[in-house]
């Protein structure tokens, strides 16, 4: 997009503090989630889960279920294998067949076996417990080393291995690097499985509208073409379904794509003639709906100068997917365009590997893979600092890339758009009040704690290209990642503007009306912003990838450019002058050479919508704009050896938290948190933020507490909120965050994303505080989390049995 | 399901006379027999507080009750918390203020948790913020635009 608006703080809307538009609804307790959306005649699903982790299915007795009074059907996989077509995975992976319910065999604990529908969830539950399945258990696999060894018990039978997906990736002179460099280290980080884990679970809705042959579908969705996929799944055309995206999604972060049970859902609504829903209940979501995250071992080699420049290093990383792989595979992909975070690393070595198990699905999370990989890089730029003695900071300094040198391109085929990171540590530093930071350790050290500072400096790649699906899948050769959004005006005056998406928390509302405020200079609490349905909407790949602020933001400066564009041109034929001789203000134009030629919002308004004789000859009526825009950098192909433009921006951020540890517990505080963001211009601060706060929270979560934890017989041991820990407001400490703008060239107010902002440097700067602690007792640890009880063991081996 | 219990209880200041069954969860009644669905459900087992209510002035988890055990008692939800002209409280005008939320779905529950507080606490410190609010669990903020939002409020009831 060409026309840049000025950066900086010439901005009337963005930029500054504005109440949001969504929230009202929520405080009053009218928001609209899908379990709160109820439609006449509406049934309910309940599902048994296997209590195998593999096993095959040999026979489904359901006629004490359907005998219960309110039931009014039971169906297994044999039913949804006749009447849907398998789901889609990234990967090409034909051997791999996903349906909504287990066909003949389970593949994990927890998988749905089979689905009762009836008046109620009680009535359904009541029943679900009187269906008798016969199981023959079979071999499984639940370590992923394991799953990767060849002989493995097979996951799928139908694939050749438990290995989906492994290729090396070979950029620049690695072994020369290697060769060439004073010293080289390796290690191992462990990140575990854990995922976002939104306080709602996924729910969907759906009806079969008999006289229109359209399936109505309400979801709890966030997800890049739900309704294709529903629609194939289906076998409906995609004008057969209709996507209502005005739901509120309760939280997503990336995982509410609950292909399946829409699948299974607008099966049974059209099978029964009835509408029905399903909302997963908590133990459900945790250890049947497929929304696990990565689950990664990374196996680090690192080569570096005596003066702390790295030169290179080699990465693998071996993630278990769990059964049914969906696109989550490509959470490999997507840290190829960071791989080398924000440092001059010149060559690296990147070997990716995705193993199937039997333990619930992985599933898109927040980042796609990127704040495990930061926890790698940002741990080899701590061990490079201790190894050679030299300042954590001092080191990251060294190797950062400078303000001078953007663009800048990266060794796999990533150009890295602008940044700023000197600065941005340097701000946060200063925030810190580093000299005190350090004393308050050293003091905490003195006392006899144990005490560390933490040190990340990590990337927020946004925009979300697609890029890694041609580059994993040579059958997929899409490069189209688009955005769309429509602006009308009425006859009023008023401005309202049409979304293709639903919204999980991200305030698109606000966005597009804060956007499409300062483009045409109107209020934005005037404006408002309608979710679309899948019907009406225009091209849309959802707000994946910390996206929406650049390409919705984007699609919203184009469409508001168009309508100013043309009510230009009705000024103009008005005044019968050129374009360039008339001033905007405030939605009003008038001619800067005879300021009695003036024509107001409404005026120009009222001409489009009613005076057709006053228009410019052959010009549409009315007053509306569609846009619809391509990722900036967007639509290459990877090269052959593996190297592409992953995505177009890239958000910087710093962490420096302080953390004690209880000697006697292995209990981490956090005593004070810092960070540095740069998401070049931020539109909404508020919601940049609360973006951020919610980032380190979550990644808090995922440095010391959360796991899903599977014992040796492939059961789920954290399937409640009393086993799966989320930081409170006890956990998460008070958050200071200081913001920079390095604007981005590729967008229309130099906006970058911020949806996945603090996640993706939160664990790795937990992980480098607790070293930090344990490093005067020369205890290291790098599996995450950072259980209680795994510090505690650490201690404890350290300190030798306790008398 | 069959076997279902007349209770009149007052919900909002309004008095309801309904039937309800005695498995029926207090949650499960408000959203679904009252259509109050403002009241969310995030774990069914009274941990992550979405669910919270004024129980006889007392915030607890509306899915761990039954709604017969409601009976004769007094309730409050997220929409009895503006006034009856909905003018919003200055609890949840300093929400709107501070945006003390994202997706809002733990919203009406950590609103409820902090009128509790504020009802029996003049003038919270940041500690006490984060011991009343710290039975609801928030995914989307990391709770620091919540706690400046309920400091926001103390404040303004102590300004005027």
């Amino acid at each position: 997009m060409d026309g840049h608006a000025p950066h900086g703080s010439n901005y009337r809307y963005v930029a500054r503090k504005r109440r949001t538009k969504e929230d009202k609804r929520f405080i009053t307790g009218r928001g609209r989630y899908v379990a709160d959306v109820s439609v006449p005649g509406m049934k309910h699903v309940a599902v048994i889960a296997s209590p195998h982790a593999a096993a095959r299915i040999a026979a489904i007795r359901t006629a004490k279920a359907l005998a219960v009074p309110g039931v009014v059907a039971v169906v297994t996989g044999a039913d949804i294998v006749a009447a849907t077509n398998p789901m889609q995975h990234g990967l090409d992976i034909p051997g791999v067949r996903w349906y909504a319910l287990a066909v003949d065999r389970a593949r994990y604990a927890g998988e749905w076996v089979a689905a009762v529908v009836a008046d109620s969830r009680y009535v359904a539950e009541d029943a679900a417990e009187l269906i008798e399945v016969d199981y023959e258990p079979l071999p499984f696999v639940i370590d992923p080393e394991a799953a990767f060894q060849p002989g493995s018990p097979p996951v799928h039978p139908d694939h050749k291995s438990n290995v989906l997906f492994q290729r090396r990736f070979v950029y620049g002179d690695v072994d020369g690097d290697f060769r060439r460099a004073d010293h080289t280290l390796s290690f191992r980080v462990r990140w575990g499985r854990s995922s976002t884990v939104p306080i709602e679970t996924f729910g969907v809705l759906a009806r079969w509208d008999e006289g229109r042959d359209v399936l109505d579908v309400w979801a709890s969705i966030q997800m890049p073409k739900f309704h294709d996929q529903l629609a194939g799944c289906l076998r409906l055309g995609g004008n057969n379904v209709r996507v209502h995206y005005d739901v509120d999604v309760g939280g997503s972060y990336g995982t509410k794509r609950g292909i399946a049970h829409s699948v299974l859902v607008g099966f049974l609504a059209r099978k029964l003639r009835t509408p029905v829903r399903f909302i997963e209940d908590r133990l459900e979501y945790m250890a049947g709906g497929g929304a696990h995250g990565p689950d990664r071992i990374f196996d680090m080699e690192v080569a570096f100068n005596r003066d702390g420049r790295v030169l290179s290093h080699r990465m693998r990383a071996l993630d278990d997917v769990g059964c049914y792989p969906g696109r989550s595979p490509l959470q490999l992909g997507k840290p190829i365009g960071a791989i080398v975070g924000p440092y001059k690393i010149g060559s690296c070595a990147y070997e990716a590997i995705s193993v199937t198990t039997n333990k619930t699905s992985q599933v898109a999370v927040r980042g796609f893979g990127q704040a495990p990989t930061n926890v790698a890089i940002e741990t080899a730029m701590d061990r490079v600092a201790g190894f050679l003695g030299i300042d954590r900071l001092e080191v990251r300094r060294r190797n950062f890339i400078a303000k001078g040198e953007f663009p800048y391109l990266i060794p796999s085929g990533t150009t890295y758009d602008s940044g700023d990171y000197p600065t941005v540590l340097d701000k946060t530093v200063a925030l810190s009040r580093w000299p005190e930071l350090l004393a308050k350790r050293d003091a905490l050290r003195a006392e006899g704690r144990l005490a560390g500072i933490g040190i990340a400096t990590c990337l927020e790649p946004s925009g979300g290209n697609s890029a890694f699906e041609p580059l994993f899948n040579p059958l997929n050769d899409t490069t189209t990642w688009m955005e769309s959004c429509q602006i009308k005006i009425d006859l009023g005056g008023t401005i309202t503007a049409i979304i293709a998406t639903s919204t999980s928390g991200q305030g698109h509302e606000t966005l597009v009306a804060t956007v499409i405020g300062e483009e045409l200079e109107r209020d934005p609490d005037t404006i408002r912003v309608v979710h679309s349905d899948s019907l009406g909407a225009f091209p849309s790949n959802s707000p994946v990838g910390s996206r929406m602020a650049i390409m919705l933001g984007g699609a919203a400066s184009g469409a508001a450019r168009q309508i100013r564009a043309s009510l230009t041109r009705i000024a103009a034929h008005n005044f019968n002058v050129p374009e360039d001789r008339l001033e905007y203000e405030s939605g009003a134009i008038t001619n800067r050479n005879n300021t009695a030629q003036k024509l107001a919002w409404d005026d120009l308004v009222r001409i489009a919508h009613r005076k057709y004789h006053l228009m410019p000859p052959g010009s549409e009526p009315g007053l509306q704009a569609t846009y619809c825009w391509e990722v900036p950098t967007g639509g290459k192909m990877p090269t052959p050896d593996g190297r592409v433009q992953m995505y177009p921006c890239f958000s910087f951020e710093a962490h420096v938290p302080l953390v004690a540890i209880d000697p006697a517990s292995g209990k981490v505080d956090i005593l004070a948190y810092f960070v540095g963001h740069d998401c070049g211009t931020v539109i909404s601060p508020d919601i940049v933020r609360g973006i951020t706060c919610g980032g380190i929270a979550h990644g808090i979560g995922a440095a010391l507490y959360e796991k899903f934890e599977y014992d040796a017989n492939g059961q789920l041991l954290a399937g409640t909120f009393a086993d799966y820990l989320m930081p409170s407001a006890h956990e998460v400490p008070a958050i200071a965050v200081t913001e920079h703008c390095t604007p981005s060239p590729h967008t229309p107010m130099g906006q970058k994303g911020s949806g996945e902002a603090g996640y993706l440097g939160a664990p790795a700067a937990i992980a480098s505080a607790v070293n930090d602690a344990l490093a005067p007792l020369g205890l290291a640890i790098t599996t995450l989390p950072m259980r209680l009880k795994d510090i505690e063991a650490l201690l404890a081996a350290k300190s030798g049995p306790k008398p | 399901m069959t076997d279902r219990r007349d209770i009149r209880l007052t919900i909002n200041g309004r008095v309801h006379a309904a039937c309800a069954a005695p498995r029926m969860t207090l949650v499960d009644f408000i959203r679904d027999e009252l259509g109050l669905t403002g009241t969310h459900i995030g774990c069914e087992h009274g941990v992550c507080g979405a669910c919270s209510v004024i129980f006889d002035g007392k915030p607890i988890r509306s899915c761990l009750m039954f709604a017969v055990q409601a009976d004769g008692h007094a309730i409050t939800t997220v929409e009895g918390l503006e006034g009856a002209d909905g003018t919003l409280s200055p609890l949840q005008d300093s929400f709107w203020e501070a945006h003390a939320m994202q997706c809002g779905y733990c919203t009406p529950g950590m609103l409820i948790a902090a009128h509790a507080l504020l009802a029996e606490n003049l003038d919270p410190t940041e500690d006490d913020i984060r011991e009343a609010i710290s039975g609801n669990l928030c995914r989307c903020t990391g709770y620091q635009q919540i706690v400046e939002a309920v400091v926001h409020a103390a404040r303004r009831r102590k300004g005027g």
